[in-house]
C-alpha cells in the first residue's frame, strides 16, 4: 500500500504547495518542492537490495474492482532503475531550478505542480503493471509535459512547441492504448507479468503484429524516434529545468522503458526486431546528422538527445535478437541488452549536466545562439569544466562513462552481423557501418557543441548581458551530474551490478533467472579488438570533420529545405486539418435549408428501397383487398386534380384553394370508409386551416407579392418522385404481408360491457387510450399559447426603439 | 381499393416533398398540409378499407370498419392542425419581422454566428 502511494507523494505535494508559495514569501517555493523527490529517493533506493537479488515487489491498491483495473506498483529491476533516475535527477533539477527561476518574477508554484505531477506520472509509468493504470500515467506525462513546454505562455512560441509536442504524443498514446486493449484482449489479463507468461501463446494470435505496431508507435512518439522526432526540438522553449529533466532523462525514455518492458513479449516476432533497430538506427544517424546544423545551443541537445535515444532504442532492437538464438546467454547478442541499460544511465548523467550549462550559459550571457558565444573559457571555468566533461562522454571519449557504453555499442552492432535470421545476413552489415558513421557526427557535435561556446574570441559587444560565472548553486547539480560521468567511468561494474544487471535480466528473462547470471563485466581496455579501431577511427574522422566544419557546415543549407519534416506537420496541421476541412465541410454546410433537407430525403429513400430490394422484401398480394366503387373514383380524381392544381399553381392564391380542395376530398373520403368522426373532424379543421393560410397570405409583405409560377427543377422533382415511390411500395408490401391480427377485437366486443359506451373511436380515445388524448390537449394548449407568446413578445423591436432613444 | 390507396398516398407524398423543397415558406407550409393529408390516408388505407358500417355499435350489426385507425388518426389530426397553426403564425412574423419569404434569404447575419 505504502508503495502505490510513494506514486502519489508528488500529486499531493502539489496539492498543499500553492498555499505554501502565497504564505511564505521569503524563501524560495523550490525548497520545499526539493523534499519530495529527495524522501522518494531514499525510499527507492532501500528496494535496492532486493532487485539485486532479482527479487521483485509488488503492491497493489484496487481502483475499479469491478473492471478489474488497480493501481499496481511493480518494482523489479527496470522499474528501480528509471525510480531511481526519475527521484535522482529530479532532486537535481529542482536544485537547479531554485537558482534558475526567480522567486519574485516567475509564478513559481505552477512550476513545481506541474513538475510534480510529471513526476507522479513518470513514477506511474515506470511502476504501473496494470496496461490501463500505465497509459493513465503515460497521457497524464504528456498533459504536463504540454503544461511545462507552454509555462511561458504568452510567447507564441512557447505554445506552438507545447501544442506540437501535445498533438504528436498523444496521438501516439492513442495507438498505444489501442495496442494494450488488443494485447488484454489476446492475454486475457491486464496484468503486465502474466501477458509475459503467456507470451508463447500470444504469438500466434492475428491481431499479434497489429498490438504490436500500435504499441510500438505510442512508444516511438514519446521518445522522439524517425519520423516523430520533430516535436523534441521545439519543446525547447521550456524553462531548461523542465528540458534537462522531461526532453533529456525522463519523459524521452517512457518510450525507451515501454520497449523493454514488452521485449518478452514482443521480442519472439520479426517485425520488433526491424522496426525497432531498424527505425532506432535511422533515428540515430538522421540526429546525429542534423545536430550540428543547430545554432540554439538547447536544439543541438534535442538532436542529440533524438539520436542517443535512437541509440538505446537500436541496441534494444538487437537485444531483442538474443530471444531467437539457442542458449544466448553465451553468445555476443547478450551485450546489446547491457548495453541499451548502460547508456540509458550514461546519457541521463551527461545529458543532464550539459542541459544545465546550456541554461547557465543562456542565464549569464543572455543568449543561447552559438553564432554570438564563444570566449567563455576563462570566464567561466567551471562551466567549462562540466560541458567539457559532458560532451567527452557524449562523443565517446575515455576516461568518462560515455566511452565505455558507446564500445559495448559497438560490439552489439557488430553482434548483428553474426545475426542469420530475418534477411540479417544480407542487410546486417549496415548496422555497424551506419553506427559508426553517426558516430563519426556524435563527435563533431559534442565538440561543435563545447569548443564554439568556450572557446574562440568573445563577442561580448554581441551579448545582452555581460559574462560572468553562474551563482554556486547553480552549479552544484551540473557539478554532482559531471562527477558521475567520471565516477562511472572508474567504478562501471558497481553500477553494473547495482542496476544494470537486474534491468537486464528483467529485459530478458527467458536467458536470465537472475541478475547474477548475467556475467558481463564492463572493461575500459579491451585489447586490440573491432570496436579499438573504430573507436579509433570514429576520434579520427570526427577530428577532421570538426576542422572543416565552417566549410561543410553550408550543406545544410541545401539539404533540410526539402527534407524537414516540420514542413510536412505544418502541411498536416494548417493544410490538410485545417483548411482542405473547412473547405470539405463548407461544401456541404452550405446554410440553405433546402439542401439539408434534399440530403435527408435522399438518404431517406436510398435506405428504405436499398433495404427493400436487397433484403427481396417486397411482395405484392391482391388478398384481403376492397372492391373499388364509383364513389371512390370520383373522389380519386377529384383528389389528384386538387394536388395537382396545388403543384402547379399560377398564384398562391390557388394553391391555397386547391389545398383546400384536397382537405375536403379526405374528409369525403372519411365518410365513404366509414369514419364520420374522422370526417367531422377534417371538415371543420380544414376550414380553420384554409382560413390562417389565407391570412397569411394576406398579409404578405408587397415585396414578397411578385406572383411567379414555380420553377421546375430536375433534382428537386427526382427526389420527391423518390419519396412517392418509398411510400407506396411500402404501403404495397406492408400491405400483401399482414403478419398478425388486429387488436380492434377486443375493442369491438367490450366497448359496451367494460367501458359502457357505443361510440367506439371516441371510447379509445377518452377511455381506452386516454392518455394520447390528454398529450394530445397539451400540444393543442401549447401551440396555441406558442402563437399568443409569438405574436404578443416583440422584444426586439423594444429594444431597437430603447437604442434609439 | 387498398392497392390504389397506396398510389394515392404516394402521389400525395410526392406532391408534398415537392412542395417542401421550394423557396416560399408558405409553399412549405402547404407541403406539409399536404404531407399529413398523405400520411393521414396511409393511416387509414393500412388498417384495411373493410368493414360495411362505422363503428358504433348498432342493432344487427357486425361488421365494423376498424377503430383503432381512426382513433390515431383523429389524434394526428389534431396535433398536426396544433403544429401547422403554429407554423403559419411563425411564417406571418417572419413577413412582418424580415421582409421576405423566401428560405434562401434567410440565411442569418454573421452576427449571429
Amino acid at each position: 500500500m505504502m508503495q502505490v502511494l510513494a506514486i502519489f507523494i508528488p500529486i499531493i505535494a502539489a496539492i498543499l504547495l500553492p498555499f505554501l508559495f502565497k504564505q511564505v514569501r521569503a524563501i524560495h517555493t523550490g525548497w520545499f518542492v526539493l523534499l519530495v523527490p529527495l524522501i522518494l529517493l531514499g525510499y527507492y533506493l532501500t528496494f535496492v537490495k532486493q532487485t539485486i537479488n532479482g527479487q521483485s515487489v509488488v503492491a497493489t491498491m484496487e481502483w475499479i474492482p469491478s473492471l478489474d483495473i488497480s493501481f499496481t506498483s511493480y518494482l523489479d529491476g527496470l522499474s528501480i532503475l528509471f525510480s531511481i533516475l526519475i527521484t535522482g535527477i529530479g532532486s537535481l533539477v529542482v536544485l537547479y531550478s531554485i537558482f534558475y527561476l526567480d522567486q519574485t518574477k516567475e509564478q513559481l508554484h505552477n512550476f513545481y505542480i506541474y513538475l510534480l505531477m510529471f513526476m507522479t506520472a513518470m513514477l506511474g509509468v515506470v511502476q504501473s503493471d496494470h496496461v490501463i493504470t500505465l497509459y493513465l500515467f503515460w497521457e497524464l506525462t504528456s498533459i504536463s509535459s504540454f503544461l511545462l513546454i507552454g509555462y511561458w505562455f504568452n510567447r507564441d512560441k512557447s505554445r506552438f512547441g507545447a501544442l506540437k509536442s501535445m498533438m504528436i504524443t498523444v496521438a501516439g498514446g492513442l495507438m498505444m492504448l489501442g495496442g494494450f486493449v488488443l494485447l488484454s484482449l489476446m492475454g486475457g489479463t491486464f496484468s503486465i507479468r502474466e501477458l509475459i507468461v503467456q507470451a508463447p501463446s500470444i504469438v500466434t494470435h492475428d491481431y499479434f503484429v497489429l498490438a504490436l505496431v500500435l504499441i510500438l508507435l505510442g512508444a516511438f512518439t514519446k521518445s522522439a524516434q524517425f519520423p516523430f522526432y520533430i516535436w523534441l526540438p521545439d519543446a525547447m522553449e521550456a524553462p531548461t529545468p523542465v528540458s534537462a529533466y522531461l526532453h533529456s532523462a525522463t519523459m524521452v525514455k517512457a518510450g525507451i522503458y515501454l520497449v523493454a518492458r514488452f521485449t518478452p513479449i514482443f521480442a519472439l516476432s520479426e517485425v520488433w526486431v526491424w522496426l525497432v533497430a531498424g527505425i532506432g538506427l535511422l533515428t540515430l544517424l538522421w540526429g546525429s546528422l542534423f545536430a550540428s546544423k543547430q545554432t540554439d545551443l538547447k536544439g543541438i541537445l534535442a538532436f542529440s538527445t533524438v539520436s542517443q535515444l535512437g541509440l538505446i532504442m537500436s541496441l534494444l532492437g538487437v537485444a531483442a535478437m538474443a530471444f531467437h538464438v539457442e542458449d544466448a546467454a553465451g553468445t555476443i547478442f547478450k551485450y546489446a541488452g547491457f548495453a541499451a541499460i548502460f547508456h540509458l544511465i550514461n546519457h541521463a548523467t551527461f545529458k543532464g549536466s550539459l542541459f544545465m550549462i546550456a541554461g547557465i550559459v543562456d542565464h549569464e550571457t543572455g543568449t543561447r545562439d552559438i553564432r554570438k558565444l564563444g570566449g567563455l573559457m576563462s570566464l567561466m571555468p567551471v562551466s567549462f569544466t562540466v560541458a567539457l566533461i559532458g560532451s567527452f562522454s557524449m562523443a565517446g571519449l575515455p576516461p568518462f562513462n560515455g566511452f565505455l557504453s558507446k564500445e559495448m555499442f559497438l560490439t552489439g552492432m557488430l553482434s548483428v552481423k553474426e545475426f542469420d535470421l530475418f534477411n540479417f545476413e544480407t542487410f546486417g552489415v549496415l548496422f555497424p557501418i551506419l553506427a559508426w558513421i553517426a558516430s563519426v557526427f556524435t563527435f563533431v557535435y559534442s565538440f561543435y557543441f563545447v569548443f564554439k561556446t568556450f572557446t574562440g574570441k568573445l563577442q561580448a559587444e554581441k551579448l545582452p548581458k555581460k559574462p560572468h560565472e553562474a551563482p554556486i548553486g547553480m552549479l552544484v547539480s551540473p557539478v554532482i551530474l559531471a562527477s558521475l560521468v567520471v565516477v562511472v567511468f572508474f567504478i562501471p561494474n558497481i553500477v553494473g551490478d547495482l542496476f544494470v544487471k537486474p534491468a537486464v535480466a528483467a529485459i530478458q528473462p527467458f536467458l536470465y533467472d537472475s541478475p547474477d547470471e548475467v556475467d558481463i563485466a564492463v572493461q575500459a581496455w579491451h585489447g586490440f579488438k573491432p570496436e579499438f579501431w573504430m573507436t579509433v577511427g570514429i576520434v579520427a574522422a570526427g577530428l577532421l570533420l570538426f576542422a572543416l566544419l565552417p566549410k561543410w557546415q553550408k550543406i545544410y543549407r541545401v539539404i533540410p529545405e526539402w527534407l524537414s519534416l516540420n514542413r510536412l506537420y505544418d502541411f498536416i496541421m494548417n493544410t490538410v486539418l485545417d483548411t482542405a476541412m473547412e473547405r470539405f465541410s463548407s461544401l456541404y454546410m452550405t446554410e440553405s435549408i433546402r439542401k439539408y433537407l434534399t440530403y435527408m430525403f435522399a438518404a431517406i429513400v436510398s435506405i428504405v428501397i436499398g433495404t427493400l430490394f436487397f433484403k427481396d422484401a417486397f411482395s405484392l398480394s391482391f388478398e384481403n383487398v376492397s372492391p373499388i366503387a364509383l364513389y371512390d373514383v370520383t373522389l380519386l380524381i377529384v383528389l389528384v386534380i386538387g394536388t395537382l392544381t396545388t403543384l402547379f399553381a399560377k398564384s398562391r392564391i390557388t394553391a391555397i384553394i386547391g389545398l383546400g380542395a384536397v382537405g375536403y376530398t379526405v374528409a369525403l373520403f372519411f365518410v365513404i370508409f366509414n369514419a364520420p368522426d374522422l370526417a367531422l373532424t377534417q371538415l371543420v379543421i380544414e376550414t380553420i386551416s384554409v382560413a390562417l393560410f389565407l391570412m397569411a397570405f394576406y398579409h404578405l409583405p408587397k415585396l414578397g407579392r411578385v406572383e411567379e409560377r414555380m420553377r421546375f427543377q430536375v433534382g428537386r422533382a427526382l427526389i420527391a418522385f423518390g419519396v412517392g415511390a418509398m411510400v407506396t411500395l411500402l404501403a404495397l408490401s406492408a400491405h400483401s404481408q399482414k403478419l398478425v391480427e388486429s387488436i380492434s377485437g377486443y375493442y369491438k366486443e367490450t366497448v359496451y360491457s367494460l367501458a359502457g359506451g357505443g361510440n367506439i373511436v371516441n371510447v379509445i380515445l377518452v377511455d381506452y387510450r386516454g392518455f394520447d388524448t390528454l398529450f394530445e390537449i397539451t400540444v393543442l394548449a401549447i401551440a396555441g399559447m406558442g402563437i399568443y407568446a409569438m405574436i404578443k413578445l416583440r422584444l426586439s423591436r423594444k429594444e431597437k426603439s430603447n437604442e434609439n432613444k | 381499393m387498398e392497392i390504389v390507396m397506396a398510389f394515392v398516398c404516394g402521389f400525395l407524398f410526392m406532391a408534398a416533398i415537392y412542395l417542401i423543397l421550394s423557396r416560399s415558406l408558405l409553399r412549405i407550409i402547404i407541403g406539409t398540409g399536404l404531407l399529413s393529408h398523405g400520411a393521414h390516408l396511409l393511416i387509414l388505407t393500412m388498417g384495411g378499407l373493410g368493414g360495411e358500417s362505422p363503428p358504433v355499435l348498432g342493432e344487427g350489426v357486425t361488421d365494423y370498419a376498424d377503430p383503432l385507425p381512426q382513433a390515431l388518426i383523429l389524434t394526428a389530426i389534431v396535433i398536426s392542425f396544433g403544429v401547422t397553426a403554429f407554423f403559419l403564425v411563425l411564417a406571418y412574423r417572419a413577413y412582418q419581422e424580415l421582409g421576405t419569404d423566401d428560405t434562401t434569404k434567410m440565411k442569418g447575419s454573421e452576427e449571429d454566428d
